[in-house]
């Protein structure tokens, strides 16, 4: 690779809930290479994936890494904040205090800007 | 235009993937060229070498490896996504002593970099899956 030290912008769109399928984790591990080649990463959560970045998750009945933990250690890889669609989190009845504390609440121009700039987005 | 595909679904699970192969077909036949194409996730299956699949219908992962091969494309499945899927090439089959191989010829395995370096280098990256 000789061109990734480009900084472009990378907007990651998690719509899965966190256990149910792989797309969380492959959708974590993006935004962890794309941080590490030092791009941006704009992190959406909308639809079942705001369930992601739920406060307290215990997965261990399941055997499973809570995912909600890994998330909140992204700050180490320079990705600060998690951005959650308010229309997701209203449908699905919650609150941003049941939310991990690095959570910002976007509406949906706000994600429509964050697609427009970026120069890739990938929807998991 | 350079374009890069990221596959990411099983080919015979969903439509998805044969729609990846045609799209990179026509690709080249109207004159554009493939940076990469990145097998992720389930994706991984496409470039398993060991599938037999009956002779009425399409060997979806075979016509991935021709199309590979014939036009010299920089095919990459993710490292971690092959290996628990039994996606294995000489390397890791040695090293994991697996008597084994299963990883197409067309293509290799390597870290999710080089999805970053596609969607970076490429001027349209489409998405399968």
């Amino acid at each position: 690779m000789n061109t990734t030290n480009r900084n472009t912008e990378i907007t990651l769109l998690a719509r899965s809930a966190p256990y149910g399928s792989g797309a969380a984790k492959l959708c974590l591990d993006v935004s962890i290479a794309a941080a590490v080649f030092e791009q941006t990463v704009n992190y959406i959560f909308l639809d079942d994936g705001i369930y992601q970045v739920l406060d307290e998750q215990d997965a261990s009945a399941i055997n499973s890494k809570s995912f909600g933990k890994t998330l909140e250690a992204l700050g180490l890889y320079g990705i600060e904040k998690l951005y959650v669609d308010e229309d997701s989190l209203r449908k699905r009845n919650l609150s941003t205090n049941q939310l991990l504390p690095q959570v910002e609440l976007v509406n949906v121009e706000a994600i429509k800007k964050f697609i427009n700039q970026s120069k890739f987005v990938l929807t998991l | 235009m350079k374009f890069s595909l990221v596959v990411h679904s099983a080919p015979y699970s969903s439509q998805s993937a044969a729609t990846a192969l045609h799209f990179a077909q026509q690709l080249l036949i109207q004159g554009h060229e493939i940076y990469r194409l990145f097998f992720f996730g389930d994706g991984a299956h496409n470039a398993s070498k060991l599938a037999v699949v009956p002779q009425d219908e399409t060997h979806i992962q075979q016509q991935w490896d021709s199309l590979i091969a014939e036009n010299n494309i920089d095919s990459v499945v993710c490292v971690s996504s092959a290996l628990k899927r039994g996606i294995i090439n000489l390397e890791e089959s040695n090293r994991h002593d697996l008597k084994s191989i299963s990883l197409s010829d067309s293509s290799e395995v390597a870290g999710l970099g080089q999805l970053i370096d596609a969607s970076i280098n490429s001027d349209r990256l489409m998405n399968f899956g």
